[in-house]
């Protein structure tokens, strides 16, 4: 059951969009979302941006259904977003009213691009975790702030405990679902009961979690400090990222399609 | 081989699970697996890590659901109707792997007693029982107030096979009971086990990879291989076939190992032979057979 969750798995691969540079696709993350809030709100735009997506999608050979079965958890977000955007929106072709409730046709049409944006928002986010790994990911973003420790930010402990925290959600999902199990083999209810009851069966569940957090972050301290760990001050890393060909050439294609998106901008369709 | 009633207990019918359908990691833990337990026996599943072992008996008490094939108990199909699965869990008691982990009340008394209250037992009926499980596994009475994060690796496990025991379950399945325990405290351990079998005439499934600690316990062995069940027979019948044991990477047990190698240099001693004791036996018979040796 826990093993369904989606939420930043990575797919292995060895496709164009798994090969680029993290940083790259860190950077192409931010101006696909700069191109997704600057669209026109038109559907010439929004075609052109699912065309874009759709292309990333196909390069990187991940599934279209595992990427629309990310999009569960954020149903209800996107639902409430359009909701209030279709009653909201100020507008005069009124198409519907009744109380305080009306629904015009700017209504209408800023709903309809509001969650198709939030969706191609998410599904763009997902594809980035779904191609590469946490650990690069977490490289590529400790080699983009870098510069920020000229300003005496903790950089490098930042991104290890990052890395460290995504290394144990797995296996903190493995240890809530043997957990659940040997509870349930108890007779342990997760599932039945009012709200106070189902958060009454946590307890069996929760406590031995915390107890294995605590003990592995102990032993993962100890493990760490056996192999001299201290800090980033001089640290070398296993994986020295460069950028390559196709990270130009991904660079120049966003620069194009961020063009695109403020030519039809500023022609207004 | 004693004589056995005909009907299972537990019957497993061509069962097969599949992980993560549809996803890159989609691979069947369990193919089309068939095995039949018998009350009463203390059965040693063997096989290696990735055979199918713990998928297996996750099935037996209805913690997984089969992707294909079915569970009976009794002759009745577990998944029948999915609401009673609790009233199964309660007649199949099992023991994970390092059940130390799982512990987490204030007291061990009222760690034995998560099973059985959930059963809906309370006062004296509930302390008997915890008072009968904490026996078996040899817990003194004093450490019945203590909390058990602060018990040795040993006691904790104890404390959490006993509040499976205290279901009392007709049948008690557990997962490699003695994984990380020092030799002592297994033996003390698997005897502790084979004395609840005993006293209590119920049927118990152990799970392990080592030979030695099976073919001192079990009545019958089935060996696991590749997602199916590759052989099935006594300790005596299995253990005679050494070879198929190594082709899926299990060993038989050293004293068998010795026994072979004896009998391959031409000593009249039964290769199969699997507890130090009836070596002994085998060997003392040898000696005693020519004079001056």
């Amino acid at each position: 059951m826990l093993k369904d969750i989606t939420l930043g798995q990575y797919f292995p691969g060895n496709s164009v969009a798994h090969r680029l540079d993290p940083r790259t696709k860190l950077i192409l993350e931010i101006l696909y979302i700069v191109a997704l809030f600057s669209a026109n709100d038109w559907f010439v735009s929004y075609a052109f941006l699912a065309l874009v997506l759709g292309s990333a999608i196909a390069v990187s050979h991940v599934p279209l259904k595992s990427l629309v079965r990310g999009l569960k958890p954020v149903v209800i977000i996107v639902c409430f977003t359009g909701v209030i955007n279709l009653f909201w929106t100020p507008g005069d072709t009124v198409l519907f009213s009744w109380w305080i409730f009306t629904i015009n046709l700017e209504g209408v049409y800023r709903a309809f691009f509001m969650v198709i944006r939030i969706v191609m928002l998410i599904m763009g986010t997902f594809l980035l975790t779904y191609t590469t790994s946490p650990i690069t990911l977490t490289d590529g973003l400790e080699t983009l702030l870098g510069p920020l420790k000229k300003l005496h930010l903790p950089i490098h402990e930042l991104s290890m405990m990052m890395s460290i925290a995504l290394r144990f959600i797995p296996t903190l999902i493995e240890e809530t679902d043997k957990i659940m199990s040997a509870q349930k083999a108890r007779g342990a209810d997760f599932e039945s009961g009012s709200v106070l009851q189902r958060a009454k069966a946590m307890v069996p569940l929760l406590v031995p979690l915390f107890i294995s957090a605590f003990r592995r972050a102990d032993e993962l301290a100890v493990a760490m400090e056996c192999r001299c760990y201290h800090g980033g001050e001089g640290r070398t890393k296993l994986r020295v990222l460069r950028y390559q060909g196709i990270d130009y050439a991904a660079f120049a294609l966003a620069i194009v399609v961020l063009a695109v998106i403020y030519t039809l901008r500023f022609l207004n369709v | 081989m004693r004589d056995r009633p005909l009907e299972p207990i537990i019957r497993v019918d061509h069962l097969t699970h599949t992980y993560g359908e549809g996803t890159p990691f989609c691979r069947s833990a369990v193919r089309d697996m068939s095995l039949d337990i018998f009350p009463g026996e203390f059965l040693g599943i063997i096989g290696h890590t990735g055979s199918g072992k713990s998928t297996l008996i996750q099935h037996l008490n209805g913690l997984l659901q089969p992707t294909s094939g079915k569970i009976l108990f009794h002759g009745q199909d577990i998944w029948a109707d999915p609401k009673k699965i609790r009233d199964v869990r309660f007649r199949v008691g099992l023991v994970f792997q390092y059940p130390e982990y799982q512990l987490f009340e204030e007291t061990v008394g009222k760690d034995i007693a998560f099973g059985p209250r959930n059963m809906g037992l309370t006062g004296a009926a509930l302390q008997e029982r915890i008072e009968e499980a904490a026996g078996f596994v040899g817990l003194s009475p004093e450490l019945m107030e203590k909390s058990p994060f602060e018990l040795s690796g040993g006691q904790k496990r104890r404390v959490a096979i006993a509040g499976v025991i205290a279901m009392m379950p007709e049948v008690l399945i557990l997962d490699e009971p003695s994984a990380g325990l020092d030799p002592a405290g297994r033996d003390s351990l698997m005897g502790k086990i084979r004395s609840y079998h005993q006293a209590t005439g119920s049927t118990v499934v152990v799970v392990s990879h080592s030979m030695d600690e099976i073919a001192e316990n079990a009545d019958r062995i089935a060996v696991l291989a590749d997602a199916g069940v590759v052989m099935t027979g006594t300790p005596h019948e299995v253990f005679s076939r050494g070879a198929e044991l190594e082709a899926v990477g299990l060993t038989v047990p050293q004293v068998t190992k010795v026994a072979m190698e004896l009998h391959r240099r031409g000593l009249p001693i039964d290769p199969a032979v699997y507890t130090v004791a009836e070596l002994k036996k085998a060997l003392l018979a040898l000696k005693g057979g020519r004079s001056g040796c």
